[in-house]
């Protein structure tokens, strides 16, 4: 039988099971964030010519870590806390399979730890992306496959969840759309494992010499349906933190529900088919291919983004005008708790995301466009912007409120807080663009030393592309610490945070509804402020795409 | 003005809405619709390329 808590700050009633388990998937993925930052901040100073920090061999064994230890294990496990908050506590039923959920925990940890172990024994330095024929020691595809196994657990739980609140009736009519969004999340996640699981299986054998060989172009098809797909996991969960969060600070419904959730659709239908992007220069595969998966099916995921572009902030703009802030086209952005963390590291996910990741993906996405800066620095300088300035700081935005409420704590350092996310999203912004900037300039990727010192070939790059990547380097040390405050503000608060006093009256408990608890829609389309800034952002992109060809129009001169 | 309900008990539900409010279904399209397009197709591409004489 099911033991359930009130929660004092929202009157949420909280099955004990998922809220055990919702801290301990979070408080982990906090610990492997500082991991894998660490080893992100020796990759970034490595990188950064007039420092050098590491030797070649320590540099690819970081780089390894930091892209294993980030893009998978803080995210994922994040999102496990993401998926068991909002269908247990949101949906107010009692967790399902709780048994299997702790089996989620305990095999993402032995297996986030065997892999990690197997890098840093430094005999498995391939890389997040492990590509064939570099071959790693069988534990590190081990570790990987039950880190994946434990996942799916947790996807198993989340729709056993969905399954018996459905059936207990404990909400009314169609789920909120941040379950919806969460789901969404979920479903995408069973493909990525999936496919993890039909490339990685073989080639632990492989490592285990019980396959002789494995085509180089089949395991990079089938791998990055796995590796980009787990990136638009986090673009799922990252959103339905943002409709959460305007749920939470403002009360505020969608626009319109039905359009956020045909949003959510398109990307169920289409979001993982941009795995192909990575494929775009691969011979062997044909142009069919490869447009249909990017130019065509991944624009209507791209369609699906910018509506959730527009919606959420119109969620907020409609919210804050039915709050009286009516003044002009921004007196309710003006207005809005910029001094409050949680808010300000979701507008500045909200808007980096868009201008950084977004754009910058939708113009990689571009078969034509894509040879001009294939497996160069522009392509960490696009993830950046998308999984660390959109998915860490909503991920980070979201901590400061779960955090604090599940754990009836006050933040540790609340002055240092309300800095956090410019600091964090100005650094890890400004490497995301000084990496775009040297991607331009030609520097590759993964590189340990790009003035080749050793090289037979030498390649001279120009001044500006070395400047860059100082700049880069400078720019990842201010989000470094950014990322450390968020990080101490977290385990300072659990471990050492001073208990929440009890409310005095029920009256207190604030009214936490809108997108989060109930599904509906702001019943308005009144949002002047909103439709400017989305003009704002389409001038952008129409214009930083169009540029992008002019661009390629000088890399082969006709005449 | 704020339409919070479910359009349930208000006549047929629209099918669009019984598609996204079918986890299970969305789950099987979602699975079944990238496996088909992108690892399938992409695979029976590889697969068709001629072996080196």
């Amino acid at each position: 039988m099911a033991q359930f808590r009130t929660c004092p700050d929202t009157g949420f009633a909280i099955d004990l099971n998922a809220d055990k388990l919702i801290k301990w998937n979070a408080v982990t993925a906090v610990v492997f964030l500082l991991v894998g930052g660490l080893f992100g901040l020796a990759v970034a100073l490595t990188r950064w010519p007039a420092v050098h920090l590491l030797g070649a061999d320590d540099f690819y064994l970081a780089l390894t870590a930091h892209g294993f230890d980030v893009l998978l294990v803080w995210c994922i496990y994040f999102e496990m806390a993401l998926l068991y908050f909002t269908s247990s506590i949101l949906l107010k039923s009692r967790l399902a399979l709780p048994k299997i959920a702790w089996a989620q925990y305990i095999l993402m940890l032995v297996g986030a730890i065997m892999t990690n172990v197997a890098v840093l024994r430094g005999d498995s330095s391939v890389m997040f992306t492990s590509y064939v024929p570099m071959m790693a020691a069988p534990d590190f595809y081990l570790g990987i496959i039950l880190f994946a196994v434990g996942a799916l657990l947790g996807c198993v739980v989340f729709f056993a969840t969905l399954y018996i609140a459905k059936r207990d009736n404990t909400y009314e009519g169609s789920m909120p759309l941040v379950t919806f969004g969460a789901m969404t999340a979920a479903i995408i996640a069973v493909f990525t494992i999936l496919s993890g699981a039909v490339i990685l299986v073989p080639t632990l054998f492989w490592s285990m010499g019980f396959i002789g060989s494995i085509d180089g172009l089949m395991y990079r098809v089938v791998w990055w349906a796995m590796g980009h797909s787990s990136q638009q996991v986090n673009v799922a969960a990252q959103i339905a933190c943002w409709y959460a969060i305007a749920a939470i600070l403002f009360n505020a419904s969608p626009l319109s529900e039905k359009v956020s959730r045909t949003a959510f659709l398109f990307y169920i239908l289409f979001l993982q088919l941009a795995s192909a992007h990575h494929l775009l220069v691969d011979p062997g595969l044909s142009s069919e291919w490869k447009i249909f998966n990017t130019s065509y099916a991944m624009y209507l995921a791209v369609l699906g983004s910018m509506i959730h572009g527009l919606t959420v902030p119109g969620a907020v703009e409609a919210a804050q005008r039915k709050r009286g802030f009516n003044k002009g086209l921004f007196e309710w952005l003006r207005k809005a708790p910029w001094g409050n963390p949680v808010f300000s590291g979701f507008a500045l996910s909200l808007v980096l995301f868009g201008f950084l990741g977004g754009i910058t993906g939708v113009m990689m996405g571009t078969e034509q466009l894509n040879i001009i800066t294939h497996n160069t620095m522009y392509t960490p300088g696009h993830f950046h912007g998308t999984v660390v300035v959109g998915t860490t700081l909503a991920f980070m935005a979201m901590s400061y409120w779960l955090v604090p409420t599940l754990w009836q704590k006050e933040l540790m350092f609340p002055g240092l807080a309300k800095w956090q996310p410019y600091l964090f999203g100005l650094g890890m912004g400004l490497a995301s663009v000084f990496m775009m900037g040297a991607g331009t300039l030609g520097v590759p990727r993964r590189h340990w030393d790009i003035s080749f010192a050793d090289a037979a070939m030498v390649h001279e790059f120009p001044a500006a592309a070395y400047m860059m990547m100082g700049l880069n380097g400078i720019a990842a040390l201010i989000g470094g610490v950014g990322g450390a405050i968020f990080i101490l503000n977290m385990v300072g608060t659990v471990f050492f945070g001073k208990a929440k006093q009890p409310k005095a009256a029920a009256a207190e408990v604030p009214n936490i509804g809108g997108a989060a608890t109930t599904y509906g829609s702001a019943g308005t389309m009144a949002v002047p402020g909103t439709f400017v800034l989305a003009l704002v952002f389409l001038t952008a992109f129409v214009l930083y795409y169009f540029v992008n060809w002019k661009y390629l129009s000088d890399v082969w001169g006709l005449s | 003005m704020s339409d919070h309900k479910s359009t349930q008990g208000e006549g047929p539900v629209p099918l669009m809405q019984q598609l996204l409010d079918s986890p299970f279904l969305l789950l099987i399209i979602g699975v079944g619709m990238p496996t088909v397009i992108y690892i399938i197709w992409g695979i029976m591409e590889i697969v068709a390329i001629p072996v080196a004489p």
